[in-house]
This record gives structure tokens, C-alpha cells and sequence, in this order.
């Protein structure tokens, strides 16, 4: 027989009497669990003043055709009342099926995928590639592996800076591909090679926390497994297949969520690399942005209903992510 | 398994059968030298990728005029740190870093305190609407900074909050507590159930459990939690660049982009702040980014 008990109370809950009604239950359970409440409570309002309620606000403001003409406004001493209106709807069916739909929003969203889809696989493989080699006896080990994550530890408002002096037009990217004899491509002003610019930046940004994550998952495989599967003649792609990635699972599903939501959400690596000046390598988040705030008038109604289709995006991604994750457990992970 | 006995039998003298050149039998672990030379070869490559933007960087802030960086082998007979006299003499730098600096360990100092009580309530109690609130923790984790700045803007411009150092600590304490208390579970999960029940046997309530002996022994994890958030504060761009207006008030993120404008684009001490700015956050992060690693997966793998 198994007695489950409170682990902050040790307080008996498997065996108890004759079901006692509502009443009686909400008191007993507030009994129970109220210093639990107690202590979520700090969260709980910060939660809800912080993020609850701008969320609902911006909920609203999506369903308004509020800009920065119409929204309440202090200029000088005159004060000047909101005067936007309830549109409904609107601003979601303009976005998703209005006259040039296409190009405001479809051929961002396509672009956001392919941009997280591919940023993800080369922080993934890269680092992966880069952790097995780490993991091996090499000398200089730790001082490679200091090396690499340099990409993470200077924050990235200031390197990509420094790929934008390199990637420049006199720069020392196309001096290198010009000495070679090689097409120097403009990277900051066309589109293909904006975009390629900008996954390849944001690769030599990521690479580094994956890397160093999965290093710490293949430290954590036991050695013996090995062992056994070479004493079963398993070859090194066998040993790869069969014990290195199952052993590396549940870093990489931690690593692979985290990884697509922060790609999905960058907005540091567009932002500064190219300001206002490319919207066609603008991802979903940076053009809701210039939406809202790199363009007069503001429209801060669309912004706000973009914010939500990203978020409702990333919510149906993450619960098909977790299910398919936990396909094959009883209990979920989360 | 598709192997065949003799392939079996075979692999238990030679460790790797696909090789073909006749050598001496190796230990485990050990490998060839054209093996360590290609480990050696692709870190090296890695490693030259990896350095060769910052060393860049670094190499252009020692150049006087600010289109050095189109001819940058002019640098090497000119070299100076002028820019760096310049930035720190001239230009808004220590307010900046001030800013940065009041937002950031502000960040830090509400995010932990707020995030702990609910980082052990959720690690220690099954409490009706548990699942609920993880899940919220959860997902407030990966709003995108589209979806809370619109409204943000506009009730903090309601508030007069706009252009204030509060205001942005706010707007980051929207990210840093959900996260915080997710790392923090993770941490508390990891600390015996049987101190809480000591705990509780010589008297003590849950909430003198959790200050007087879980707290001491989570500092590890607060400490994580703490760095997490200060890197993170000290590091965004999209909100400080929208609600900071003074330049007096600019944030380092925000203060670097102001050295390029339409009109005039001053790279060499841009360049130079960009190192001034690398070199402290750098340190800083070498000197907690293992404990940083542990606990980011941490929370993520434990349930």
C-alpha cells in the first residue's frame, strides 16, 4: 500500500473518509494548501499586473484601429483623449486574407520558418559535431573550448556589430572573396544574400550554447555503454546511433524547444544588422516591430495582433512539441 | 542488430573494423594520428571562426579615423587608442553603463526575491492548479517582445513610466520571474525532501523551512538565477531602444547604436565602445558560464 504524503507537511492523503461536500472541501483544501498559495503569491501578482493584464490590454487593442494619431497622448501641457474605435475582428482578417496579405505577412511567416527551421539544424549539428569532437582526450581541450563559446559570452548587441564592419561593402569579407577571385555579393542591401547574412550571423551566435549543452549531456552518458556496445561490435556510427543519441535525448529536446522559441523570437541579430533598411529579410517579430514603432503613423493595432499570432504560433508549436515528446511516457515531462 | 557473428567476434580484438591499414592494437579511446589531426584541424578551424569577428572588432577600434575599417591594413601604422581616450572622455559612456547597470541588478535583485518563494512552492507542494501554473511559467517564457510591448508602451506612457530606469526594470521582470522560478524549481527539486522534514520535525513552519534551510543551500541556484537575469537585462534591445528617449538614460545596447546615424556613421569609436562594453560582460561570463550551462538545462529536463 502506497500513503501519499505532502511533502511539506507529512500530512496523510491516502486514506481519508466519506467524501465531504463543496463547502467543506474548498475549506479543507484552503487549509491544506494555503501556504502553498502564500508563497505563488508574489509571482501570481507580478504575473498579473506584469503580463496578464497588458496582455488582455493588447488583446484589445487589437480588435481597435489604435495608432499613434489616435491614442491618448500629452503633448506639452494639452492633453489629448484616445479616440480610436472597436473594429472587431479586423485587423486579423486584414493581416491574414486583406489585399496584399502576401506581402505584409505570408512571405514573412515563410520566411520566419525557413529562418528558424535552418538556424536551428545548423546550431544543432554544429554544435554536435563540435561537442563529440570536444569530448574526446584532446590536449588544449579546455582552451578550445573557451575559445568557442566567445561567440556567447560577448553579448550580441556588440558582435553584430562587428559582423556588420566585416560584411560592409569595403569590407573584409569581400576583400577576402575579391582577392580570391570570387563574386563579392552585397550583403547588406540584397535580399538573398541579406537573408544569408543574417542566418549565417545568427548561427555564429547560437552555436555556442548548443555546444556546450550537449558537451554536457555526452559527459553525463555512461562509459560502460560504450563499452558494452563495442564488446557487441558496434562500429563508432553504431555507437553514434544507437547509445550516444538516445543518451542525448532529453538535453536535446530541452535544447532543440529552447532553441527554436529564442530563433523564432530573435530579434537582436535582424534588428541590428540591418535596421529599417531590408523588410524583406524581416522576420515576423522585428516587422511587428517596425510596425509599431519604426514607422509614422505607428500602428500599434497591428503590431499587437501580430505579437498575438506569433504567440498563438508558438503556443500550438510547443503543445504538438511536448506531445510528441512524451509520446512514449506515462506522466507528462512538464 | 543486423551484425553477423564474425563481424562480432572480430570487433572484440580490433575496436574499429572499418579501418583497413595494419597497425598495433590501440586501447579505448585512443586514436589514430590522422584522427587527433582532424579533431585538432576542425577546432582550430572552429576556433578561428569563432575569434576572428572579435578580434576584428577589437583590431578596428585601434584605428584613428572612422572609415579605417575599409582599408584596415592602413591600421597597423597608425595604431592608437585615441577612440578608447575619446569614448571615455567625450561621449555619454559611464551614464550609459549606469543605466545599464541600475536596469540590469535591478532586474536581478526583484526577478530572484519574487521568483524564489514560488520557485520552492511549486518544487515542494502538489497544490490544486499546479499543472495550470507551470504551464503559465511556461509559456510567459516565450512571448515574443512583439506581444507585450505594444500595450506596455502604451500603459506605461499612461503611467509616466516611459523614459524611466522603473519602468524598464518592469518590463523585464515580465521575462526574468517566470524564468527565474522555472530555473529555481529545477534547483529546489534537487535538494532532499528529507531537510524540509527535519525541518519540520524540530517545529519549523514552511515558511521557516524555506528561509532558514532551503535558501542557504540554494545559493548556488539563486546565483545562477541571478546571473541568468543580468545577462539577459544587460544584453536586450527591442524594449530599451523603444522606452528610452534621453539619451542620458540610454542603456549600453541602445547608446552603441547611437553612434550610427542617417548622417554620420562614427565606427571606430563605436567600435571602440563595442569593446569596452565586451570586455567586463565577457569576464564576467567566463567566470559563471558553467554553472550558467547546468542550470539553463536544468529546469528544462527535470519535471
Amino acid at each position: 500500500m502506497t500513503v501519499a504524503i505532502d511533502r511539506a507537511t507529512g500530512k496523510r492523503r491516502g486514506d481519508r473518509g466519506p467524501r465531504p461536500g463543496p463547502a467543506a472541501r474548498l475549506r479543507q483544501s484552503y487549509q491544506k494548501h494555503w501556504y502553498a498559495y502564500v508563497m505563488i503569491a508574489p509571482v501570481a501578482v507580478v504575473l498579473g499586473v506584469l503580463v496578464l493584464y497588458p496582455l488582455v490590454y493588447g488583446l484589445y487593442l487589437t480588435l481597435t484601429d489604435a495608432n499613434s494619431l489616435n491614442t491618448a497622448r500629452t503633448i506639452g501641457v494639452n492633453h489629448i483623449d484616445a479616440t480610436y474605435k472597436f473594429i472587431g475582428l479586423d485587423n486579423y482578417k486584414d493581416i491574414l486574407f486583406g489585399p496584399t496579405s502576401y506581402d505584409r505577412f505570408w512571405s514573412h511567416f515563410v520566411w520566419t520558418i525557413v529562418w528558424t527551421a535552418l538556424c536551428v539544424i545548423l546550431h544543432y549539428s554544429i554544435g554536435l559535431g563540435l561537442a563529440l569532437v570536444l569530448n574526446q582526450k584532446l590536449r588544449g581541450r579546455t582552451f578550445y573550448r573557451l575559445i568557442l563559446i566567445l561567440p556567447w559570452a560577448v553579448p550580441t548587441f556588440v558582435t553584430v556589430f562587428g559582423w556588420r564592419f566585416m560584411l560592409a561593402d569595403g569590407g573584409i569579407i569581400n576583400s577576402a572573396l575579391h582577392a580570391l577571385h570570387l563574386p563579392a555579393p552585397q550583403w547588406l542591401e540584397d535580399t538573398f544574400w541579406q537573408r544569408f547574412a543574417a542566418i549565417m550571423v545568427n548561427t555564429w551566435c547560437g552555436v555556442p550554447f548548443m555546444m556546450v549543452s550537449l558537451l554536457g549531456g555526452l559527459q553525463s552518458i555512461d562509459s560502460s555503454l560504450y563499452e558494452a556496445a563495442e564488446m557487441d561490435g558496434a562500429n563508432a556510427w553504431q555507437r553514434f546511433r544507437y547509445v550516444t543519441l538516445p543518451g542525448l535525448r532529453s538535453v536535446s529536446s530541452t535544447v532543440v524547444l529552447l532553441g527554436i522559441i529564442w530563433t523564432f523570437n530573435q530579434f537582436a541579430v535582424i534588428f541590428l544588422l540591418f535596421g529599417n533598411t531590408a523588410p524583406d529579410a524581416q522576420i515576423l517579430v522585428t516587422w511587428a516591430y517596425y510596425l509599431g514603432f519604426g514607422q509614422q503613423p505607428r500602428d500599434f493595432a497591428q503590431s499587437a495582433a501580430y505579437g498575438i499570432l506569433l504567440l498563438a504560433i508558438l503556443i500550438v508549436f510547443t503543445s504538438f512539441y511536448r506531445r510528441w515528446l512524451n509520446r512514449n511516457e506515462q506522466q507528462l515531462a512538464i | 542488430m543486423s551484425t553477423t557473428a564474425v563481424e562480432t567476434s572480430a570487433a572484440a580484438t580490433e575496436p574499429e573494423p572499418g579501418r583497413k591499414e595494419p597497425r598495433a592494437l590501440r586501447r579505448r579511446g585512443q586514436r589514430g594520428l590522422a584522427a587527433s589531426l582532424a579533431s585538432h584541424g576542425l577546432l582550430i578551424a572552429g576556433s578561428i571562426v569563432a575569434l576572428f569577428p572579435v578580434a576584428w572588432l577589437v583590431f578596428l577600434s585601434l584605428g584613428p579615423d572612422k572609415d579605417d575599417y575599409l582599408h584596415p591594413g592602413g591600421i597597423w601604422h597608425k595604431m592608437t587608442f585615441s577612440n578608447y581616450s575619446f569614448v571615455l572622455q567625450h561621449t555619454n559612456f559611464f551614464e550609459w553603463l549606469k543605466s545599464s547597470l541600475i536596469v540590469s541588478l535591478g532586474t536581478t535583485v526583484l526577478g530572484v526575491l519574487v521568483a524564489a518563494t514560488t520557485g520552492y512552492a511549486v518544487s515542494r507542494m502538489r497544490f490544486p492548479g499546479y499543472r495550470k501554473f507551470m504551464w503559465v511559467l511556461l509559456v510567459t517564457q516565450m512571448f515574443p517582445v512583439a506581444v507585450l510591448m505594444v500595450p506596455m508602451y502604451q500603459i506605461l506612457a499612461d503611467l509616466g513610466l516611459i523614459d524611466s530606469y522603473l519602468g524598464l526594470i518592469l518590463v523585464y521582470c515580465s521575462t526574468a520571474v517566470p524564468y527565474c522560478a522555472w530555473l529555481l524549481k529545477g534547483y529546489f527539486d534537487t535538494i532532499p525532501f528529507e531537510i524540509d522534514e527535519a525541518g519540520r520535525v524540530d517545529g519549523l513552519t514552511p515558511f521557516g523551512t524555506f528561509a532558514r534551510l532551503i535558501l542557504p543551500l540554494a545559493k548556488p541556484g539563486l546565483a545562477v538565477a541571478a546571473f541568468y537575469s543580468f545577462i539577459t537585462a544587460f544584453g536586450e534591445v527591442a524594449f530599451a531602444t523603444t522606452f528610452m528617449l534621453d539619451d542620458q538614460k540610454y542603456t549600453l545596447a541602445v547608446g552603441l547604436q547611437s553612434f550610427i546615424s542617417e548622417h554620420d556613421a562614427q565606427r571606430n569609436l563605436m567600435a571602440a565602445t563595442a569593446v569596452l562594453i565586451a570586455i567586463p560582460v565577457s569576464a564576467f561570463f567566463y567566470l559563471v558560464q558553467k554553472n550558467l550551462v547546468a542550470g539553463l538545462t536544468a529546469g528544462g529536463t527535470k519535471g
